[in-house]
C-alpha cells in the first residue's frame, strides 16, 4: 500500500515542480484521496481512470473532472444519472450518491482525481465541498 | 495400457470423423487469416476478419446467400442500424446496403422473416426467396411499449418453432436496491418492477402491436439477458443471464474484492414457463454450488435462498458478461461440437481492483440436451494481450455469435465492428 503510493506520488509530484510547501500540501490530499478512490471510485472508474465503455465515464481530460468545481462536488454528492456523450461516446450506468463521505474526503478524492491520470487541475477544498454541501439541492429525479 | 489403447482408440475415431467431416464440408475457396485474424483457437481451426464496419456489431444472422444482417447498438453516420454486408467467395465482405433507423441489438431469420429488435420494440421484414428484405422501410412492428431505462436496456430475443418470441426486459437496476448500487441500500420490497422487466415475455411472431398486455411473462427474477438462443434438440429455451454486480461497493462489510470479482456466476438457464430464477432476491454462488440471499434482501454470504428458485444449468465465473449463445448444429466442425453452446463473453470491468476476465468466446459441451464436460476457451485473443484483458482495455470484444450455412461460426465484435469467420480447416 505504502509503495503503491510512493509509486503513484512521486511521478506526480515530479511534475508540479511547484515550491516546496504548496507541493507537500497537494503530497498529503493525494495521498488521503488516493486510498477514497480505490475504495469507493476504483470498480467502476477503474485504477486508471479511463471507466468502461457505454458504462462507466472516463475521469481522464473531461470537463467534468477538470471543469467547474461546485458540478464535480454535486456529482459526489448526489450521484450521477444521466447519459453523458464524451468524444462521441455515451455513458448510461447509475452512479449512487457518496454524500456519506465526509467534507474532507471528497475534497481528498476530487483533488486526486483532479491531479492523476494525466490530469493537471487545481485542487478542491474542504470549504468549498462544505459550501456547496449546504446549498446543494437534490435532484428529485 | 488401457488408457493407453483407450486414447489410440480415440486417436482412430478423431481421425475418422475427421475424414468423413472434410468430405462433407462443402469446397470453398475461403481462407483463414495468415494470423488467424489475431485470434488464438484450437487446434486444426482458422479465423478470418470478414469485415471491418467501425460501428458497435452487437448480433448478427447469415444467410445461405452469403449476405450478413448485422445489427448496430445505434444507427451509424447514415442514420441506419442494420448492415447488409454480402461475402465474396474468398469470405472477405462488402456493405451492400443498410437500413433501419434504430438501434439495439438482436437480428434473427426466420420462416420467411427478418426479425430485428430496437430497445423498445420488435420488428419483422418479409424477406424473398434469396432471403433479401422486400421493404426495408417498411416494417412490421410485433411488440411495442417495452420498457427500458438506462442500463440493460436492450431487448434480445429467441425465435421457437411455434411461431413464439422470447424477448428479454432487463431490469433498470443492479439489484432493486433503494438506491441503485448505493452503499448499504436495502432491495425495495417485493421489487415491483419485476411485473414489467427482470424476465422473459413470450409474443407471437404473427401479431402485430403486442404489448404487456398481449405477452406472456415466460420467466422472472432474471436481471438481465443479451445472449439466447432456442435448443431445437430438446426444444427450450436458453439464457444467459448478466449476474449482479457491486457486492463489495455496496457491502463491504460481507464481501471482499477479491470475492465481489468471482461472483456471483454468470449463469446459463434452461428455462420453462412460470420459471424463476430468483433476482433480485437471491444470486447463484458457483464457489459454494448454492444459491445465496442477496445482501439486500437480509443475506450475508452465506444464508442460503428459498428453494423454489431455480438452479442454472451452467455457472460461469462472475462478470464476464455474456452477450451471445449459439448452439452449434452444423457439420463442418469436429463432431464433439455438434449440438454443443458456444457463448461469446464480451469481458468485464465490475472485477476491478482484481484483473479483469473474459473478452473470449466459450465453448460449452452438450449431449441430448444437457450440458456434458467442462466448458473451454474456445477462441481468445480478441483483447489484443493478456495485459488488455487484465486492464479491461480491450481491443476487440465479443458480442454476437452466428452459424453460417457451411457450418462456420461467426463473431462480431461491438468495439471495434470486426466482424469474424471461425472455420475447421484441418484435412
Amino acid at each position: 500500500m505504502i509503495i503503491g503510493c510512493l509509486f503513484c506520488c512521486v511521478p506526480l509530484l515530479a511534475q508540479v515542480k511547484t515550491k516546496a510547501k504548496p507541493r507537500h500540501v497537494a503530497g498529503l490530499a493525494l495521498v488521503g484521496g488516493k486510498g477514497i478512490y480505490e475504495k469507493y471510485c476504483l470498480t467502476c472508474h477503474q485504477a486508471d481512470g479511463s471507466g468502461v465503455p457505454n458504462m462507466n465515464p472516463p475521469l481522464i481530460r473531461t470537463s467534468y473532472v477538470l471543469g467547474d468545481r461546485t458540478r464535480l462536488i454535486k456529482v459526489v454528492l448526489n450521484g450521477f444519472s444521466e447519459s453523458v456523450d464524451i468524444d462521441g461516446e455515451s455513458y448510461s450506468n447509475e452512479m449512487p450518491s457518496h454524500d456519506f463521505l465526509k467534507d474532507q474526503e471528497i475534497a481528498a478524492v476530487l483533488t486526486y482525481i483532479r491531479k492523476s491520470f494525466t490530469n493537471k487541475a487545481g485542487p478542491i477544498t474542504t470549504a468549498q465541498v462544505k459550501t456547496v454541501r449546504a446549498t446543494n439541492k437534490k435532484k428529485t429525479t | 495400457m488401457k488408457s493407453k489403447l483407450f486414447r489410440l482408440m480415440m486417436t482412430l475415431t478423431a481421425f475418422a470423423v475427421s475424414i468423413t467431416l472434410y468430405a462433407l464440408k462443402p469446397v470453398g475457396d475461403v481462407v483463414p487469416d495468415a494470423d488467424n485474424a489475431g485470434l488464438k483457437l484450437p487446434d486444426g481451426f482458422g479465423a478470418l476478419k470478414v469485415a471491418e464496419t467501425a460501428a458497435k456489431a452487437r448480433h448478427l444472422v447469415v444467410t445461405p446467400q452469403g449476405d450478413i444482417y448485422v445489427k448496430l447498438a445505434k444507427p451509424n453516420k447514415e442514420g441506419k442500424g442494420i448492415l447488409v454486408l454480402h461475402e465474396a467467395p474468398n469470405g472477405k465482405a462488402e456493405l451492400k446496403s443498410s437500413f433501419g433507423s434504430y438501434g439495439g441489438t438482436e437480428v434473427a431469420l426466420k420462416n420467411g422473416y427478418l426479425y430485428a429488435s430496437s430497445n423498445t420494440e420488435v420488428f419483422k421484414y418479409k424477406v424473398n426467396d434469396k432471403n433479401e428484405v422486400i421493404n426495408p422501410d417498411q416494417p412490421e412492428k410485433i411488440v411495442t411499449g417495452l420498457k427500458a431505462g438506462r442500463q440493460h436496456e436492450t431487448k434480445s430475443f429467441a425465435l421457437d418453432n411455434d411461431g413464439n418470441i422470447y424477448v428479454n426486459i432487463g431490469a433498470w437496476f443492479n439489484a432493486c436496491q433503494e438506491k441503485d448500487r448505493g452503499l448499504h441500500s436495502p432491495g425495495i420490497p417485493g421489487c415491483p418492477i419485476l411485473d414489467s422487466m427482470g424476465g422473459v415475455w413470450q409474443f407471437r411472431t404473427d401479431k402485430l402491436n403486442q404489448s404487456y398486455g398481449n405477452g406472456v411473462r415466460y420467466a422472472t427474477g432474471l436481471r438481465n439477458m443479451v445472449g439466447m438462443d432456442w435448443n431445437q434438440q430438446d426444444n427450450q429455451l436458453f439464457v444467459m443471464q448478466h449476474g449482479r454486480d457491486n457486492l463489495n461497493s455496496s457491502w463491504p462489510e460481507l464481501y471482499t474484492t477479491k470475492q465481489s470479482a468471482e461472483l456471483p456466476a454468470e449463469c446459463l438457464y434452461a428455462l420453462k414457463k412460470g420459471d424463476n430464477a430468483g433476482w433480485p432476491f437471491m444470486y447463484y454462488d458457483q464457489i459454494q454450488h448454492k444459491k445465496i440471499l442477496a445482501p439486500e434482501y437480509g443475506g450475508d454470504g452465506k444464508k442460503e435462498a428459498d428453494a423454489k428458485y431455480i438452479d442454472p444449468t451452467v455457472a460461469y465465473p462472475g462478470h464476464m458478461a455474456p452477450n451471445g449463445l449459439l448452439f452449434y448444429t452444423g457439420n463442418q466442425f469436429p463432431a464433439k461440437y455438434k449440438n454443443g453452446a458456444f457463448i461469446a463473453f464480451h469481458g468485464s470491468w465490475n472485477r476491478a481492483p482484481e484483473p479483469q476476465a473474459g473478452y473470449f468466446v466459450v465453448f460449452q459441451p452438450f449431449k441430448n440436451g444437457k450440458p456434458e464436460g467442462n466448458w473451454e476457451v474456445f477462441a481468445d485473443g480478441f483483447s489484443g494481450s493478456p495485459e488488455k484483458t487484465a486492464a479491461g482495455r480491450a481491443d476487440h470484444r465479443p458480442c454476437g455469435l452466428a452459424q453460417g450455412s457451411d457450418g462456420s461460426l461467426y463473431v462480431t465484435d461491438d468495439s471495434k465492428g470486426t466482424i469474424y469467420r471461425i472455420i475447421y480447416t484441418k484435412k
